[in-house]
C-alpha cells in the first residue's frame, strides 16, 4: 500500500520509512510560526522550559500582524513582548511594521515555506502552506513554545480525504468558491482531524493565489491540513523565492484514502457563506436581497495581488455605494507596492474605498473596521462566527473578491455580472 | 482527579470566537480572560458558573481560531472540565497542553441537562450524572497523551523528557 503526500512528508520528518493514519509520531520542523496574539503566551511558556535559546534562529518566524500597527496600549504591550523576544533570541525572521505582511501571505511570498516542508504555526490558518505541497498545520501557544525549544512537535498521522474537482471553472468562480462550496457540502467538522487533499483538473488550472486560498480554509472544515501536489505552477512560484533546497512529494497511485469526494465545478457558481458558519453557503443566484454596511477585501484568505486585481477590475470607474464602507487591505508590503505600481491604488481611491496597511485587523474584529450592533459586512475573509467582526449582534457574509467589489458598488450582495455584464 | 460540579450545556460548533472574543485578545492575563469566558455565547455564563462546574456541549467544541486564550479563559472562569461529543483539533491539543481536562463522550452529553450535578473522574474517564444516577465512560486517551496529562501539561512533560535546564546538545544540526 502506498502513501499520500501528507503521509510521505510526515514519514520523512519523523525519520521513518512509512507512517500510517492513527500513528502518534514526533516530527522535526522546518519552520515554527507565531504572531502578536499567540506568541506572548508561547514566550511565557518557552521560558518555563529552561532551554535558554530557540532551537534554530532561522527556523522561527514571528510576525506582528493581528493588532498591528497597534490599536491600543494593551496590544502594544503584547507586540512588544514578541519584539523583545525576537531581539533577545536574534530571530532572523521577525518582520517589523513596514516590512511585514499578514503571516500566511508573507511567508510564501518570501520563500520561507517550501514544498515538502513540515511547519507548525500558532495560528489556525497555518494550513495555508499546504498549497505549496508542504505539511502545515495550526497549533496553539504551548505547542509553539515546545516547537521553538525543540524544533519538534507530536502529531497523530491523519487519514486523508481526497477532493477531486472536475471540469472548467465558470466566470467569477475562484479558489474561494471551491473551498466554500466544499465546506458547504461536508460541514464545519466534515474533515475533523483529517488531511484534505485537493486534486483534479480545476485545481491544476488554479493560480497559486487560488490554491493558497483553498488550503487556507481547510481548518474551516476542521481539517488538520489542506494539501495540493506541487506542479509547474508551484515550481514557477517557488523559483526565485526559495533560498534553500526543497523536495517534491506526490501521492502514490495506490495510496489509501478514507473517502473521495468528486465535484463537477462546471455546476458551481460564486458562493456566499451566510451567518454564522462558513458551511452555511448558497450560490450567488440564491442569495436574495441582502443589504450591507461594510465590505472588506483582504486577509490571509484573499488579500493577494490576484484578489486585488479582480476587485480593481470591477471597481474601475465606479463608486462605492454611499451606504457602504469599502476597506481594502493588501496582505503584504510587496502587494501594497504592486497595488500602487499597477495603478490599482488610483482605482480604489477614485472608487472611494479606504486602503489599509497590511493587517489581519477587521477579519477577527480586532481593529480597522469593527462592526456596530446590527451592522452587516460582506468580506473576503474566512470566518463568519457570531461576533467575529465586532458586536455579537453584527453579521458577516463570506465571498470572493469579485462578489465583494460588485456588492460594494450596489450596496447589496450581487453577482459581478450586475456590474460588468455577463458577456 | 475527581471533580464535582454543575453542568452548563450548549449546542454544537461552539467556536473560539464566542469562547473568548477577539476584543479581549489584547491581553494574555488568565484572570482578565476568565472574566469574559463564553461572553458572546451566553453573556450570563460568568455570573452563573461556580468553581468546579463543567461545560457540556455537542459536536466540534472549540472550532475556529488557534487561540489558547480559549481554554485559558474557560479554566480561569472556574470550569473544571469540558465534556463534548467531539472537539476541534487545535482546541483539543491546547487543552491537553495547558492542563484543562476534556472528555469526549456522546452518551454523557445526551444524558446530561443544564443544572445537573456531575462527578468526573479524569483518571478512569467515568462521568456520573449525580442528578439521574447514570454513569458514562469517556473515550480513553492514548498512552502518549495520558503521559502529557499526567505530567501536568506539555511544558512539564518536556522538562521531564529532556531534563531541565538543557536539551541534549547537537539539536541545531537536525
Amino acid at each position: 500500500m502506498g502513501m499520500t503526500i501528507t503521509e510521505k512528508i510526515l514519514a520523512v520528518h519523523a525519520g521513518k520509512e512509512k507512517v500510517k493514519p492513527g500513528e502518534l509520531i514526533n516530527i522535526n520542523l522546518d519552520l515554527v510560526l507565531g504572531n502578536d496574539v499567540t506568541a506572548p503566551i508561547a514566550i511565557r511558556e518557552f521560558k518555563k522550559i529552561g532551554v535558554g535559546k530557540v532551537f534554530n534562529v532561522d527556523k522561527v518566524a514571528l510576525v506582528p500582524d493581528h493588532y498591528t500597527p497597534n490599536k491600543d496600549i494593551k496590544s502594544a504591550e503584547q507586540a512588544k513582548i514578541m519584539r523583545d523576544f525576537a531581539k533577545e533570541q536574534e530571530i532572523t525572521n521577525y518582520f517589523e511594521i513596514g516590512r511585514m505582511g499578514i503571516e500566511h501571505a508573507l511567508l510564501p511570498e518570501l520563500g520561507l515555506v517550501l514544498p515538502g516542508d513540515a511547519i507548525i504555526g500558532a495560528d489556525s490558518h497555518t494550513c495555508t502552506y499546504g498549497a505549496l505541497g508542504a505539511f502545515s498545520t495550526g497549533v496553539g501557544s504551548t505547542d509553539l513554545a515546545a516547537g521553538m525549544a525543540t524544533g519538534e512537535v507530536w502529531l497523530k498521522v491523519p487519514s486523508t480525504i481526497k477532493f477531486v474537482y472536475k471540469g472548467k471553472l465558470n466566470k467569477w468562480v475562484s479558489g474561494k468558491d471551491l473551498i466554500l462550496y466544499t465546506i458547504g457540502k461536508i460541514g464545519v467538522d466534515g474533515a475533523l482531524y483529517k488531511s484534505m487533499e485537493f486534486t483534479g483538473e480545476a485545481i491544476s488550472s488554479l493560480s497559486m493565489e487560488g490554491r493558497l486560498t483553498m488550503a487556507n480554509m481547510a481548518i474551516e472544515a476542521g481539517g488538520k491540513n489542506g494539501i495540493i501536489e506541487p506542479d509547474e505552477t508551484t515550481l514557477e512560484y517557488v523559483r526565485g523565492r526559495a533560498k534553500r533546497d526543497f523536495k517534491i512529494y506526490k501521492s502514490d497511485n495506490d495510496a489509501e484514502y478514507e473517502r473521495v469526494y468528486e465535484y463537477d465545478v462546471s455546476g458551481i457558481e460564486p458562493q456566499v457563506a451566510f451567518p454564522h458558519l462558513p458551511s452555511n453557503t448558497r450560490g450567488i443566484s440564491e442569495v436574495g436581497d441582502i443589504k450591507i454596511d461594510q465590505v472588506v477585501i483582504g486577509s490571509c484568505t484573499n488579500g493577494r495581488i490576484e484578489d486585488l486585481r479582480v476587485a480593481a477590475k470591477i471597481l474601475k470607474g465606479q463608486k462605492v455605494c454611499k451606504n457602504v464602507r469599502l476597506i481594502v487591505i493588501p496582505a503584504t508590503q510587496k502587494i501594497y507596492k504592486q497595488v500602487v505600481d499597477e495603478g490599482l491604488m488610483d482605482i480604489f481611491i477614485d472608487a472611494e474605498a479606504a486602503v489599509s496597511t497590511p493587517t489581519c485587523g477587521p477579519c477577527l474584529g480586532g481593529h480597522m473596521g469593527v462592526l456596530a450592533e446590527g451592522e452587516r459586512a460582506l468580506a473576503t475573509t474566512n470566518r463568519n462566527f457570531v461576533g467575529r467582526m465586532g458586536h455579537p449582534k453584527s453579521e458577516v457574509y463570506l465571498c470572493n473578491p469579485a462578489v465583494a467589489a460588485a456588492s460594494a458598488i450596489l450596496g447589496r450582495i450581487v453577482s459581478p455580472d450586475e456590474i460588468v455584464g455577463s458577456g | 482527579m475527581i471533580y464535582q460540579g454543575k453542568a452548563h450545556k450548549y449546542g454544537r460548533d461552539v467556536d473560539t470566537d464566542v469562547i473568548i472574543p477577539a476584543r479581549y485578545l489584547n491581553t494574555s492575563d488568565p484572570k482578565e480572560l476568565g472574566k469574559h469566558a463564553l461572553e458572546d455565547l451566553d453573556s450570563e455564563f460568568v455570573n452563573k458558573v461556580s468553581s468546579g462546574d463543567m461545560l457540556v456541549a455537542e459536536e466540534n467544541f472549540g472550532c475556529g481560531s488557534s487561540r489558547e486564550h480559549a481554554p485559558i479563559a474557560i479554566k480561569a472562569a472556574g470550569v473544571s472540565c469540558v465534556i463534548a461529543k467531539s472537539f476541534a483539533r487545535i482546541f483539543y491539543r491546547n487543552s491537553i497542553n495547558m492542563g484543562l481536562p476534556i472528555l469526549g463522550c456522546s452518551e454523557a452529553v445526551d444524558g446530561i441537562k443544564s443544572g445537573d450535578k456531575i462527578k468526573v473522574d479524569t483518571e478512569t474517564g467515568e462521568i456520573t450524572n449525580l442528578t439521574t444516577g447514570v454513569t458514562f465512560k469517556a473515550t480513553p486517551f492514548p498512552d502518549f497523551i495520558r503521559g502529557i496529562i499526567e505530567d501536568g501539561g506539555l511544558i512539564n512533560y518536556l522538562k521531564v523528557k529532556v531534563g531541565s535546564p538543557c536539551l541534549p546538545t547537537g539539536r541545531e544540526e537536525k
